[in-house]
């Protein structure tokens, strides 16, 4: 398969081309691989993976094709090459969470993500470069170095998703996974221009998802388009019995929305057509004067600072301006408690993260260190060499929040301001709105190593890490350039009102064309 | 409220971390500054206010209780540092010289 056709084509209609039989999905893993060579994916360049094995890639696609010869369903993303964040547990490939302390760990189980995706026909190809334990905002703190901006190799992509968001961004896959705790997914689509979803609360399975804070934790999508994305949360959202947390509130055909018409109450024999594997044809989103007619947008004062960059700023208004020709009405609200998103999370996350990795001790997997005196120097000295710096200050952190003492003056008080924050978002979309637009990130990407101030790297995240305490829906979607670099617009619903997320995005995305990425 | 290089000792002993001084003052200076950003909380008037609990829409639903087998499709001996007769073999808890100086 050529590979600048395969770049161009979104994975619906990648699948359509395997599905159809006139290209092999043999083919297209093997112009993904071609893609990454051309555009230097290896650690000497952009350092996007941390595994990849062509050959037992292409050697997975034996049975997406005998599906094929035997007339059988493969599914919407039959032959489709996807990239899975490393913290993601998949047989075949380690799962390393880029840190030394799992080191060449290779999963015995599969996340039920994966599973999904496999079930539907992707092809996994390759583990994504990543913040260590995705603790970070700009990939900087992997164990395997840094993944570099496509866009301009001297910036970050972004983070913790950051080599998912790279490997999108230029082209290897039209799809790939990523999690997200307090924008991991939205910031890094922001930095690379391509499409972040970070689903509500409990719609997506986190079984086989190495834990960070369980509060917070969700995978996510990135995708080249907004249908890439759809169709992907499509397939992987629902309840799991493997996942406590999972929701067995029902999936909508997200593809739908891109009809700029409400959710049908019951489904359609015309809209059933849509779902995932019965039609691989992507929706033509037609934006009108009508496509968003009814739909309130709301647009949070507390998410347009007077210290916002101007050029972001101009970015939004044009996008709010799109929404009004669309036959929306965009409405000034207030989440008043939002600034107050940081503290609480840099309060809640490492509490979280300080138990869940406690795990990580030298016994039942990964890394041992054993200077010979004793278990404790053992769990001492396996951990000290294992984590990394950012990690290790998270961990120290979220151990003095909860120890004795301090207990109710932080983590007891921020998870208080955590039901105001998550009150806030109640309280507007009760009040008639169906959605709020805002930047996703302050500014656009920023060069490697320029942040060495933890809490401004911290603040990176200003804009999403509430709709994570809130437990909300959000999607990052390319609006503009800033000094050549990408920047997006994020747009949050209510709790599992992915379906109307999505409604606005497609219209978005279609209103702006080619404007989204100038 | 500042973090003293004692209390950075004190926290990676129960993290089970081993930290060296030159990195225990430079943990004291980091964590001091981040946790001066969090004092921006104890203002805020939360006293009928309860923590938040969780943050879905609705309950997580129960599931059949019945036992599901774990996928494990590799053996733990392909992943554990030191495994002997299917249990994980770890260093000994004390040494020795350890067990006499605590008069064990």
């Amino acid at each position: 398969m050529n590979v600048a056709d395969y770049t161009r084509l979104g994975a619906a209609a990648l699948s359509g081309k395997v599905r159809s039989g006139e290209v092999a999905p043999s083919e297209v893993v093997r112009a993904a691989f071609e893609r990454a060579r051309d555009i230097g994916a290896g650690p000497d360049a952009l350092n996007i993976f941390l595994h990849a094995d062509e050959d037992a890639s292409v050697t997975e696609t034996k049975e997406v094709q005998e599906h094929l010869d035997s007339a059988a369903d493969v599914g919407i993303l039959a032959g489709v090459p996807i990239a899975i964040k490393d913290n993601i547990a998949s047989l075949g490939l380690p799962t390393t969470c880029a840190s030394r302390i799992l080191g060449g760990y290779v999963s015995p189980f599969e996340a039920t993500v994966v599973t999904r995706l496999r079930a539907n026909g992707a092809v996994i190809i390759a583990k994504t470069n990543m913040d260590e334990f995705a603790m970070g905002s700009s990939t900087e703190n992997s164990a395997f170095g840094p993944t570099r901006n496509p866009h301009d190799i001297r910036c970050v992509p972004g983070g913790s998703s950051g080599g998912s968001a790279a490997a999108v961004a230029s082209g290897i896959t039209p799809i790939a996974l990523g999690s997200e705790t307090g924008g991991s997914v939205r910031q890094p689509a922001a930095f690379c221009g391509v499409v972040g979803v970070k689903p509500t609360y409990g719609r997506v399975s986190r079984y086989g998802l190495v834990a960070f804070a369980s509060s917070l934790d969700q995978i996510g999508v990135l995708g080249r388009t907004v249908d890439d994305a759809a169709i992907a949360l499509e397939i992987i959202a629902g309840f799991d019995k493997s996942d406590s947390t999972s929701s067995d509130a029902d999936v909508p055909i997200y593809r739908v929305s891109a009809l700029g018409k409400p959710a049908p109450e019951a489904r359609q024999p015309d809209t059933e057509a849509m779902r995932i594997g019965r039609s691989p044809v992507p929706l033509p989103p037609p934006p009108g004067p009508e496509t968003l007619k009814g739909i309130v947008i709301g647009k949070p004062k507390e998410y347009f600072p007077d210290s916002l960059d101007p050029s972001i700023k101009s970015h939004c208004e044009r996008a709010l301006d799109r929404f009004r020709s669309m036959g929306a009405t965009v409405r000034d609200v207030s989440l008043p408690r939002s600034p107050l998103a940081i503290p609480v999370y840099y309060v809640l996350a490492p509490a979280e993260a300080s138990s869940n990795l406690a795990r990580f001790d030298g016994v039942r997997y990964g890394l041992r260190v054993d200077p010979g005196k004793g278990l404790k120097p053992m769990y001492d000295a396996t951990r000290s060499q294992g984590f990394g710096a950012e990690v290790t200050r998270r961990i120290l952190l979220g151990t003095y929040v909860l120890s004795a003492g301090y207990y109710d003056a932080y983590y007891k008080k921020a998870q208080a301001v955590r039901t105001l924050i998550a009150d806030d978002f109640r309280a507007v979309f009760a009040d008639g709105v169906h959605a709020i637009f805002t930047p996703t990130t302050p500014t656009p990407a920023f060069p490697i190593g320029a942040i060495s101030d933890p809490y401004e790297m911290y603040l990176n995240d200003i804009f999403t890490v509430t709709a994570n305490l809130a437990g909300v829906p959000a999607i990052s979607v390319p609006i503009g350039r800033v000094r050549r670099l990408p920047v997006g617009g994020q747009i949050i619903a209510a709790h599992f009102d992915e379906y109307t997320m999505f409604r606005v995005a497609y219209a978005l995305e279609a209103a702006l064309g080619a404007e989204a990425h100038q | 409220m500042a973090v003293t290089r004692d209390d950075v000792l004190h926290i990676a002993e129960l993290a089970r971390l081993g930290i060296d001084a030159a990195r225990a003052d430079a943990l004291t200076a980091e964590l001091s500054s981040i946790l001066a950003h969090m004092e921006v909380l104890s203002q805020v008037d939360t006293a009928q206010v309860p923590p938040a609990a969780g943050v879905g829409a609705g309950g997580t639903p129960l599931r059949p209780d019945a036992t599901i087998p774990p996928l494990i499709e590799r053996a733990l001996e392909s992943f554990a540092p030191a495994m002997r007769d299917g249990f994980f073999i770890v260093p000994r808890l004390a040494t020795h010289e350890d067990s006499s100086e605590s008069g064990a």
